[in-house]
């Protein structure tokens, strides 16, 4: 019985922000979204800037009241016991608040003993927990000298403090470096097989192919689909797409010659198709000279695409 | 799995406190009083007894310049110890570091968290106003026993000003409105009767000067301080009690908007 | 070139001219209706031949503008440099160090020269400046007083890593200077070694100048020792800054 698991249950909800000044007009970052979360799942919202990823985990993690629309999380109402709801979730906002004052293990014990822990359990946790973050050497260092990858896994550590049901993190890993964004990939994959239920926002799309199980497109504070990633792709895009490129001012031209199957970008041309290397042959027989061709395996990306008719990281 | 989580009392405003004195740990409390003593010493120093070399009696006051002015000097540095603490350095923690957003997803409430600065802000008071204390009394200015009461003025004092500040803090939009608020601090210091009794006013400005928390700050030090001791001292107290209160709720209502919008 | 770094200063300067307007003529209306007018009612007699908000004017007006050139020189100087890092964007440019630095130093010129006119011209309502040329000269006075301070605590500013450092020295250098040298009292009153400190201290010189010129008992030859002095001061904090100024901008 899928609802009796349901963790989090979001229906019409929505936020709307009150105009900054006089002259501003309010805004609907949320506008209406449906979304369950089960145990133990890896849930994510994936969507460009501004598509209103953060007001929703603000909104999970009860520190801002939905507008419109119900909201539970783990049975509870997450406004009126929020203190409750928030002492069992594990909160990655996504600008860093660690403590730069102090250190990284005062870090992890004042942040326990925010949510009641006593000084013996908290000091335990920390230590497990720096083992975790792979932060045991830096303990006694101070939060201002650790490097952007670092401070990341010590949000992500402090957000465990408290062994929550659920986790929620807002864009993990942007802004950190390849090598970076792996490690931290890899402890949260732990976390995932240590039965955490995680609920990510992403813009990366590899991000949200290796980490969901489960994840809703979202764009302009709607839901614009849910599924697997593979669902996902199997519904909206063949299993190849070729990318053209041409010499700039071409592409709208040779995009109305091949039809509707191809979309048109700014820089180039993706044409979606079961066979890529057919479809190259297709276009050089009608007489196209692109100045490169690839041929690749669709993703999140084209999903996005395809949903929204832009592009995702633009 | 949670059974080990039980809720901080009080919205957990002690533990803002506990957090506040560790990023202290680094330095004894005498050093933060050294750094908050120092200068209304030199006030003291330059006021009391320079210009006090230059004034005569102060009217209706039989006592030397520099034992009228000290007690005044002293609230004041009682109160800048517990604005610094609940404006700039608040505002820093909320705009810079973010710290007040990393606690509005803990269990910590938005009570909690300003009972907790504003007692924080109260706790610099009191380790500045014993300094400071300490100081007077080695400069034989004191002259009565019941300047002890100071002590507990001192913390009322801050609690009334922190309260003030943080309220304050919750309306910054950058560094350069701190300039804004000197405008209200520096003629609040200047004319609260720090430098000569209120009588020296004519009525409608000494009403005005009584309308002033810091003056009701000063005379609760002052009394004391000059043997004076009589039933008005509560009425300067229910004052600063009041003011307290009342900003206390305002800066709960201000910063529940900012860190829950 | 050097100009260029000053525009870069007066179109920020666009945006905040107001607020310090509004500080540099409240603050001195402030002090000298509080100090000068009412604690002067309880000062007996003259001091220096003057009346007191007479004799006290002068000296806050030198010791305000250390005050501004600690904030200006000190603060803003380390903050374009490490917090703001306009520096180092300007450092990006075809301008040198010592391009920037005049440019910040001419702009604080303008900027301390502003205060200083504003608060002459609060003395002027209270009937504290005798004529239009005594006004300009105290103007000046005050404005070379400040650059003294200006040049050399740009010139360390710079080398500062953040704000703490300057907050310490402000609290125990500056405020006992500008408590200490002629302000409120006398430096005659100081015993003697501390008197002696005081006349070696350039806002005592500043202060003196100051108060001679707005009171008529100005001398050529005191005068010229005063402002010859803090020139110096400025002349070498100016040397002292180019040297500074290079080595931490191209770090
Ligand atoms: N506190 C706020 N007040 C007004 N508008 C806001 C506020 N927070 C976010 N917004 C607006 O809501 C929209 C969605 O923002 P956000 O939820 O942060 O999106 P995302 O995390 O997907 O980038 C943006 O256009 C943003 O400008
Ligand atoms: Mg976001």
């Amino acid at each position: 019985m899928a609802v009796l698991n349901a963790l989090i249950e979001a229906a019409g909800l929505e936020k709307t922000y009150p105009a900054r000044d006089r002259k501003g007009t309010a805004f609907r970052a949320v506008a209406g979204v449906d979304f369950q979360v089960h145990r133990g799942e890896a849930f994510g919202f994936l969507g460009p800037n501004g598509a209103g990823k953060s007001s929703t985990m603000r909104m999970l993690a009860g520190v801002s009241a939905p507008t419109a629309g119900t909201l539970r999380i783990l049975g509870l109402d997450p406004v009126a016991d929020g203190r409750r709801v928030r002492a069992r979730l594990g909160v990655v906002p996504q600008d860093d608040s660690l403590d730069t004052q102090l250190t990284v293990e005062e870090n992890l014990l004042v942040y326990g003993l925010y949510f009641g822990l006593s000084r013996r359990a908290v000091r335990a946790r920390a230590g497990e927990l720096l083992e975790f973050a792979r932060l045991e050497d830096k303990a006694g260092e101070r939060v201002e000298h650790l490097s952007g990858g670092m401070r990341r896994r010590l949000t992500i550590a402090r957000a465990l403090i408290n062994e929550p049901e659920i986790l929620l993190l807002d864009e993990p890993t942007t802004g950190l470096d390849p090598q970076a964004r792996h490690v931290l990939w890899d402890r949260l994959f732990r976390l995932k097989q240590d039965g955490v239920t995680l609920i990510l926002t992403t813009h990366y799309m590899d991000e949200a192919e290796q980490l969901c199980d489960r994840l809703v497109v979202m764009d302009k504070g709607l839901i614009a689909d849910e599924g697997s990633p593979r669902e996902l792709i199997e519904r909206h895009v063949t299993r190849e797409v070729l990318e053209l490129r041409f010499p700039p001012g071409e592409h709208e031209e040779v995009g109305r010659k091949l039809g509707d199957q191809v979309e048109v970008l700014p820089d180039r041309l993706l044409w979606y198709a079961d066979d890529g290397e057919q479809a190259l042959a297709q276009a050089t027989e009608a007489g196209v000279r692109p100045l490169t061709a690839l041929v690749r395996r669709t993703g999140l990306e084209d999903v996005f695409l395809r949903l929204t008719g832009r592009s995702l990281t633009d | 799995m949670n059974d080990r989580i039980a809720l901080p009392p009080a919205g957990g405003a002690h533990l803002v406190v506990l957090r506040n004195l560790w990023v202290h740990k680094g330095g004894s409390p005498w050093t933060m009083a050294l750094f908050s003593v120092f200068e209304p010493i030199l006030y003291l120093l330059a006021i009391g007894v320079g210009i006090g070399g230059l004034v005569g009696e102060v009217p209706g006051v039989e006592v030397p310049y520099a034992a009228f002015v000290a007690p005044a000097l002293l609230a004041t540095a009682v109160m800048n110890s517990a604005l610094e603490e609940t404006t700039q350095t608040a505002y820093a923690k909320f705009a810079f570091d973010r710290f007040y957003h990393s606690l509005a997803v803990t269990p910590i409430t938005v009570s909690g968290l300003v009972l907790g600065e504003i007692a924080w802000g109260m706790l610099r008071g009191l380790i500045t106003g014993l300094g400071f204390l300490a100081v007077v009394t080695a400069l034989g200015l004191v002259t009565s026993p019941w300047v002890l009461l100071a002590v507990p003025a001192g913390l009322l004092i801050a609690f009334t000003f922190g309260a003030a500040g943080f309220l304050t803090a919750g309306y910054v939009r950058g560094w350069s409105d701190f300039q804004y608020m000197q405008l209200v601090m520096l003629p609040m210091f200047l004319f609260a009767t720090t430098f000569y009794p209120v009588t020296v006013y004519p009525e409608p400005v000494a009403a005005v000067v009584r309308a002033l928390p810091l003056y009701h700050a000063i005379e609760l030090v002052r009394g004391p301080a000059l043997g004076q001791v009589g039933p008005g001292l509560l009425g300067n107290a229910g004052y600063l009690a009041a003011v307290g209160l009342v900003c206390f709720l305002l800066a709960r209502r201000r910063w529940r908007r900012l860190l829950t919008a | 070139m050097a100009f260029r770094a000053l525009a870069y200063w007066l179109v920020r300067y666009r945006r905040t001219w107001r607020g310090t307007i509004v500080v540099s003529v409240a603050n001195p209306i402030l002090f000298l209706l509080a100090i000068g007018a009412g604690l002067g009612t309880l000062v007996e007699g003259t001091v220096e031949g003057a009346s007191y908000l007479a004799f006290f004017a002068p000296g806050l007006l030198a010791a305000a503008t250390l005050q501004n050139a600690f904030v200006e020189a000190g603060f803003k100087v380390n903050s374009a440099l490490r917090r703001e890092r306009i520096y180092s964007t300007a450092a990006a440019t075809p301008l040198e160090p010592g391009h920037i630095l005049a440019g910040h130093l001419m702009f604080i010129t303008l900027r301390l020269m502003l205060s200083a006119a504003a608060f002459v011209v609060v003395m002027a309502l209270f009937g504290l400046t005798g004529s239009v040329g005594v006004a300009l000269a105290v103007t000046l006075a005050a404005t070379l007083t400040g650059l003294a301070f200006a040049a050399p605590l740009a010139a360390w500013a710079v080398t500062v890593s953040d704000f703490p450092q300057l907050n310490t020295v402000f609290r125990f250098v500056v405020m006992p200077m500008y408590l200490f040298s002629g302000t409120f009292f006398s430096v005659t009153q100081l015993p003697g070694p501390l008197r002696a400190v005081a006349y070696a201290l350039p806002l005592w010189h500043g202060v003196d100048l100051c108060r001679a010129l707005a009171l008529g008992t100005a001398t050529p030859g005191t005068s010229l020792l005063h402002a010859g002095y803090l020139t110096l001061c400025c002349v070498a904090g100016v040397l002292v800054a180019r040297v500074t100024f290079r080595r931490c901008l191209h770090a």
